[in-house]
């Protein structure tokens, strides 16, 4: 029976077609349909491959400030950035693998990783690391905390909040008899490394007991995983300490602590004072700009400060779409500088911006050794 | 002419059917090659740290990223330890919610409950972690932890595992929040096979004059105990590989401690973490043999339990 449907079915077809009074008009909007459908993907086709949308990978710390510059970028020229947010590693894995125009990473590569993958770096927009207490009776901007004592505390050397050393820079604060509990990132991240990076920088005992990373062998505490989790974690609990981003704390009105920078001056955690140690490093534009902001000179500098930098091939072998890349960002140094601010990130000073351009012209060349940034 | 159409029909009924058994095979050989694949690629992923570390990375408890020193026996005796309370709370439990519904609940409590089991089971993963780390923690901190500390600490022995700093984020937090989870896992699946045995031989059981522990305990749980113990894998297999609310709640410190109350660290956890941010080659392929760990784990803790219900299954019949 089946088979004997199946002729009744197709002959059932054949009828129809027959019977059908416009066949041919139907037909002849048929054929217009499907050549509309062709050109139309051919103008998609050849838009796409016009308009050159740029991609980029990396760094999760500066995707809001990207978005929002891709956003205005694109209402205003028409070219697209597509940001993947996949961590500092991924984007330094996907720029190597020439699976982006661009990789974003919050620990710059060393001149030496750079020159070995033919790379170039520079920085993007500046952000602060901020230490965050929880201290019954102590208010924001109250505690004076010096390098020394924060990663004394972080080896787990400072167990109480009533500490000597703790009580020797805070004359006529307060301080309870309580235990101190260190709150860290679980995850790896940028956060991390120019925390970890200043506490090796101020404390011989930290550089060589555990290390700058993106994540390290932490002596003691508790780990949270994102921003998120070490707010939470140090809101949760009485007599916690943690850093976080300066956005972070600032939108999650948490209690900062004031640090002693290198000049020993108390600085609190204001965008201008990440502005001043930005302002006062020696960035070197033939290293890649590979400086991590921390415990920079200057009466206002605050001490954590790190910028976030991308990557781009000095001399691609495929699919050149760096002019586009520096494009975008040269549009952002111009015309970012608000929308970074709303955002709570510091734009670079204009005297970075200017060094950033000259290393554009001096590294990045096309294939003749010219210059592809004029 | 009939002739002819009942010989098409049984060559197309022959054809399909070899289409239908090549299908079925492909399909369960499917499962076979993606099993060695997903072991091979592992092992491949994992080589550089077997080689670099071999045995040792079983019995170091050290982590270190920065001087690329990695050692599993933190993630790996975490993960067994939260486990391992989660189903020491979530047996118990889930066997009674399942009893309740199966033998003693009113007729009318019966579905809503069920459907809540049900619900529970529905939730993800993510939301126990927030409510962990945000309602749970901070609760246990302020009103479990010390009683804990004050009475179960000074204990002997047991003591030990059982004083720390009440921060509400440990070891102890995560296994209980891994057995809220794995709750109506084990007791939908325990409430269905109850649900299965005859009612003749429960209603002979109650005839001869035993009592409802009696039925329960010498003729549900010898008809079910396959399922039973099914169940219990089921929520054991959950409990090894959860990843977000443990991730929210266990403290996520590589240090290996003997308190309950002190943070800790789990595998699913720490890949969770670190898999993203992990550069060099070591470092991801530590993780990715942390990942191979757990898979063997999980087929250990399965072929055990396949073990044990054969050796039950011999038992069966004689006198206990």
């Amino acid at each position: 029976m089946p088979l004997l449907n199946g002729t009744f079915g197709l002959f059932g077809i054949a009828k129809l077609q027959h019977i059908q009074p416009n066949g041919d008009r139907m037909n002849i909007k048929l054929k217009q349909i499907v050549v509309g459908i062709a050109a139309a993907s051919a103008m998609a086709f050849t838009a796409v491959s016009h308009a050159t949308d740029i991609t980029g990978a990396g760094a999760t710390f500066p995707y809001p400030v990207y978005a929002k510059w891709a956003e205005a970028y694109k209402a205003q020229t028409g070219i697209g950035m597509n940001y993947q947010s996949i961590g500092s590693g991924g984007g330094i894995k996907q720029i190597k693998a020439g699976t982006v125009d661009f990789g974003a990473t919050d620990a710059p590569l060393s001149a030496n990783a750079l020159g070995l993958a033919g790379l170039a770096q520079f920085p993007t927009v500046i952000g602060g690391v901020v230490p965050v207490i929880n201290v019954p009776g102590i208010s924001a901007g109250q505690l004076k905390l010096s390098g020394e004592v924060l990663a004394d505390i972080f080896l787990g050397k400072i167990t109480q909040w009533n500490d000597s050393k703790i009580a020797a820079l805070n004359q006529g604060v307060n301080l309870p008899a309580k235990a101190i509990t260190v709150v860290h990132r679980a995850d790896g991240s940028g956060t991390t490394a120019i925390f970890t990076t200043y506490l090796s920088k101020v404390s011989t005992e930290w550089l060589r007991g555990v290390g700058a990373g993106g994540a390290v062998q932490w002596p003691v505490g508790t780990g949270g995983k994102g921003n998120e989790g070490v707010a939470a974690n140090v809101m949760n609990m009485e007599g916690a300490i943690g850093y976080v981003e300066y956005a972070y704390a600032l939108q999650n009105k948490m209690s900062y602590t004031h640090l002693k920078n290198k000049d020993g001056k108390f600085v609190a955690p204001t965008d201008t004072n990440f502005k001043a140690a930005a302002a006062n490093a020696k960035w070197k534009a033939e290293e890649g700009f590979a400086e991590v902001l921390v415990n920079q000179p200057g009466k206002d500098s605050w001490p954590i400060t790190g910028a976030t930098f991308i990557l781009v091939y000095k001399n691609p072998t495929k699919n050149d779409n760096r002019l586009e890349v520096l494009k975008f960002f040269n549009w952002a140094y111009a015309n970012g500088d608000k929308m970074a601010s709303d955002l709570d990130y510091v734009p670079l000073p204009d005297n970075v911006t200017t060094m950033i351009n000259n290393a554009w012209k001096a590294q990045i060349k096309d294939g003749k050794g010219q210059s592809v940034w004029k | 002419m009939s002739a002819f159409i009942q010989e098409a029909r049984l060559k197309r009924q022959i054809w399909l059917d070899m289409m239908f058994r090549g299908a079925t095979r492909i399909s369960a050989f499917g499962v076979l090659v993606l099993l060695a694949a997903i072991i091979g690629s592992l092992v491949i992923g994992s080589m550089p740290a077997i080689e670099a570390f071999g045995f040792n990375f079983l019995i170091n408890d050290s982590w270190n990223p920065v001087t690329e020193n990695f050692g599993a026996l933190v993630p790996i005796v975490g993960t067994l330890v939260t486990s391992g309370i989660a189903l020491l709370i979530a047996i118990p439990v889930s066997f009674g919610i399942a009893i309740f519904l199966t033998e003693l609940s009113p007729q009318v409590m019966r579905r809503p409950l069920g459907i809540a089991i049900e619900l529970l089971a529905g939730i993800p993963s993510i939301i126990y972690g927030m409510w962990g780390l945000f309602v749970f923690a901070p609760l246990f901190a302020k009103h479990i932890e010390p009683w804990i500390n004050d009475h179960i600490g000074p204990i002997p022995l047991i003591g030990a595992f059982f004083s720390g700093p009440p921060m509400g984020i440990s070891i102890l937090t995560a296994g209980i929040i891994l057995a809220i989870m794995v709750i109506p896992f084990i007791a939908s699946v325990m409430r269905d096979v109850f649900e299965v045995v005859p009612a003749m031989l429960k209603e002979s059981a109650y005839g001869v004059g035993a009592t409802t522990w009696e039925v329960v305990t010498k003729v549900v749980l010898p008809y079910t105990k396959v399922g039973v113990v099914g169940g219990i894998m089921l929520g054991l297999g959950r409990a090894l590989g959860e990843t977000m609310a443990v991730t929210f709640v266990i403290g996520n410190a590589h240090k290996l401690s003997m308190s309950l109350l002190e943070p800790g660290n789990s595998i699913a956890s720490a890949l969770a973490n670190e898999f993203n941010e992990a550069d060099g080659e070591l470092y991801t392929a530590s993780l990715i043999e942390l990942g191979l760990i757990l898979f063997f784990i999980t087929f250990v803790v399965l072929s055990i339990a396949r073990y044990m219900l054969h050796r039950l299954s011999k038992r069966e019949g004689k006198a206990s």
